[in-house]
């Protein structure tokens, strides 16, 4: 390792920060470091994540490690970047400056990854370098003079395997052994006048020719022909998409039948642990609080786990592979034609099994105005919680007859996905029109090299998402659902009154208050009432149809008893009305929870309650005004 | 001496060296350009345009240096190369 003059009189390295290039392995090096030691969050006012961690040194000691946001430069051209920036210079308001930086590179792709190290150097924090991937380097026939790098940058540089068990132990070598240099200054001052990328390339060239021997970018290794070669079926204009469409099928194929056995099994473990307690407790407020609220509303957090942990395990995968930038790469023309970036379109995706995720998936779309455009339609896709509304509609209503070689059921449930995806399309190309206009957003996206993923990294990465979606998301939809329960049971029924509990509450009033406002979209009050526990999730409707028709059944036994009866009730305007409410429907409260913590406000997550209350009120008149007139 | 192309208007497959970085047009803005810097499109530097998406426009591959990133055309249309 380097020889270092050791600079006397600075105190005892309490703290450093990981800076580097996106896709440098920066995030995989953080996990190494600091295991399961890490707290995850977003810095003060913004929705960049902000993770810190304990890494223990050989000598016993801790170190906080900062895991910084990637950056190409320190020219700031993004969110995450602009609170890299401030926190290496000491600018951030409520974050100590780190005692020191390490910059962490790609060793395979040094000619990019040099130009941050110079840019961070010129700082004059006490830095050291990390060449990151040291394997992958050695295995594309890169010969790295590790000593004389460090002599020409003025820093201790180290070798690290973030993949690799122990691949970070010369990092903590060093890190326990370096008698930190003083600091030029304790907070460093912005350079005033920008580098100068021109004259930082041509210092990145000696370097190069200084320190590293082997191919180089015009003599290609046999690591890179077989990623040019990957590239080459990728990419392909016919191929690229064939293969993209059969991984999505993949996807989709996981995401709704490996998620249907522990799906099931949580709603049944949820009913045993209502029923547990219904047994062990006494009839009465206390109980039907746990019950009705506390356990019902863990269950409905709880049931979307499964889909969410497939989805992002898929994602994951996609993304540590570096297969995610190449589908963004492929869709990009089709999505830019409805104001979408290429990058929306795994969020979107993952919208058709929940809007949650999808939200929370929207993290990988660096500008702001594309994020949230794509939050905004995010709940357009149709998500799987309204199925159980679509199948006991048209199951009701829509006769099980044969259209040609199509099933007529199937016909609309399909008429129903497309409208969900055709509004989202004009929603995005309406925001793009009347709230982005003349913002021209470039795509710039690397297309990083193929790499198997690291199953702790993978494992790291999912835990974090389930972590997050349980405690931020879950603890906003339980405390509604409570919410919810007190809506829906007070007050009590009067004595010998008739008819279902829920028609006395306040939900109940509530239903009934609201039937003015939708009976020009041919909705009945039982209908209305049935909305407001809806309000949860969209599936909650129909058990709440089921008991304000006051049913005695419960779970799938609801639909099957509820169908001939809405059947024999409603119109087939009605029927027709709620479903076109449903493509839209305003009313799920997880997504706006989810919107609220994404987007670190109100605004949002109101305006997109507002436009979809407005689009399902529209969606609904029409078609139930057309229904009647065409003798529905 | 070779004269200036943008890299927008290379063939596929075809290697170059940058000449430079300027607007061409009002879509990118200073930061954008200064962006295309970060990333590794400076004079000296050599870039291979790989291939372009479906549809045979848009997004461009480009190689540059040891990286490789997709650009639409507005962006290409701002860097001068000198063909190999």
């Amino acid at each position: 390792m380097a020889a270092q003059p050791a600079l006397a009189g600075a105190g005892p390295l309490r703290s450093v920060a990981l800076v580097g290039n996106p896709n440098c392995g920066k995030t995989a090096l953080f996990n190494l470091l600091t295991g399961a030691r890490q707290k995850v969050a977003n810095y003060a006012g913004v929705t960049v994540e902000r993770k810190i961690g304990q890494a223990r040194l050989p000598d016993g000691r801790s170190v906080a490690v900062i895991d910084l946001p990637g950056t190409y430069s320190l020219q700031p051209a993004s969110p995450d970047e602009q609170v890299t920036l401030e926190v290496i210079e000491g600018r951030r308001a409520g974050e100590d400056v780190p005692d020191a930086l390490v910059v962490v590179v790609d060793a395979t792709n040094l000619r990019m990854n040099l130009r941050l190290v110079l840019e961070c150097r010129a700082l004059g924090r006490p830095m050291l370098v990390a060449l990151n991937m040291a394997d992958m380097a050695r295995r594309c026939g890169l010969v790295i003079d590790t000593q004389r790098l460090a002599a020409e940058l003025g820093c201790p540089v180290v070798e690290t395997v973030a993949v690799q068990a122990g691949g970070q132990a010369a990092l903590l070598q060093q890190l326990s052994e370096w008698a930190l240099p003083a600091a030029a200054s304790p907070v460093t001052m912005p350079p005033t006048v920008p580098p100068d990328g021109a004259a930082l390339q041509r210092e990145v060239r000696r370097l190069l020719a200084a320190a590293v021997s082997g191919p180089t970018a015009g003599d290609l290794g046999a690591a890179r022909r077989l990623q040019l070669r990957l590239d080459d079926w990728v990419l392909h204009p016919l191929w690229g998409p064939l293969i993209l469409a059969a991984l999505l099928f993949v996807v989709f194929q996981a995401v709704f039948s490996w998620a249907n056995a522990p799906m099931e099994a949580i709603k049944a473990g949820m009913a045993a642990a209502g029923e547990a307690v219904s047994t062990g407790m006494a009839a009465g407020p206390l109980r039907s609080l746990m019950v009705d609220g506390a356990i019902a509303g863990a269950g409905s957090v709880l049931v979307f786990l499964p889909q969410i942990l497939i989805l992002f395990f898929f994602i994951l995968v996609l993304e540590d592979s570096g297969y995610l930038p190449r589908a963004a790469f492929l869709l990009d023309t089709l999505m830019g034609k409805v104001g979408l970036s290429g990058r929306a379109f795994i969020p979107l995706l993952s919208s058709f099994a929940c809007a949650v995720p999808g939200v929370m998936a929207t993290r990988s779309i660096a500008h702001w105005r594309d994020r949230i455009t794509t939050i905004m339609v995010a709940p357009l896709m149709t998500c799987s919680a309204r199925l159980p509304v679509y199948a006991l509609l048209i199951g009701a209503f829509i006769p099980d007859r044969a259209v040609g070689p199509f099933n007529l059921r199937g016909l609309v449930l399909f008429c129903l996905y497309a409208a969900g995806v055709a509004s989202a399309c004009a929603v995005a190309w309406l925001f793009k029109r009347l709230w982005l206009k003349n913002s021209y957003q470039p795509l710039m996206l690397e297309l990083p090299p193929y790499r198997w993923p690291a199953p702790r990294t993978l494992a790291m990465g999912l835990w974090e998402r389930a972590s997050i979606f349980l405690r931020r998301v879950g603890t906003i939809i339980f405390a509604l659902m409570v919410v919810l329960w007190f809506l829906s049971s007070y007050p009590a029924p009067p004595a010998g009154a008739t008819g279902a509990a829920i028609t006395h509450s306040l939900a109940g009033l509530l239903g009934h208050a609201l039937q003015p406002l939708f009976a020009p979209i041919g909705f009945n009050w039982q209908i209305c009432i049935a909305l407001v526990p809806g309000l949860a999730a969209r599936e909650v409707a129909v058990g709440a149809l089921g008991t304000v028709y006051a049913l005695s059944a419960a779970g799938d036994g609801v639909a099957e008893q509820l169908a001939p009866m809405i059947a024999q009730s409603w119109s087939l305007a009605t029927a027709l009305s709620l479903l076109a409410w449903y493509v839209f429907a305003p009313q799920c409260i997880s997504t706006l929870a989810a919107v609220r913590r994404e987007t670190n406000s109100w605004r949002y997550p109101l305006a997109m309650a507002g436009y979809q209350f407005a689009l399902a009120y529209a969606a609904a008149f029409v078609t139930y005004r057309a229904a009647l007139l065409l003798g529905g | 001496m070779t004269p200036l192309q943008l890299l927008a208007d290379l063939p596929d497959g075809a290697h170059a060296t940058v000449a430079g970085v300027s607007a061409n047009g009002t879509a990118l803005d200073a930061g954008h350009l200064q962006r295309l810097g970060s990333l590794g499109f400076l004079p000296g530097e050599p870039v291979q345009m790989l291939r372009r998406g479906p549809g045979g426009r848009e997004p461009l591959a480009v190689r540059v240096g040891d990286g490789l990133f997709a650009l639409r055309l507005a962006e290409a249309r701002c860097i001068t190369v000198v063909a190999d």
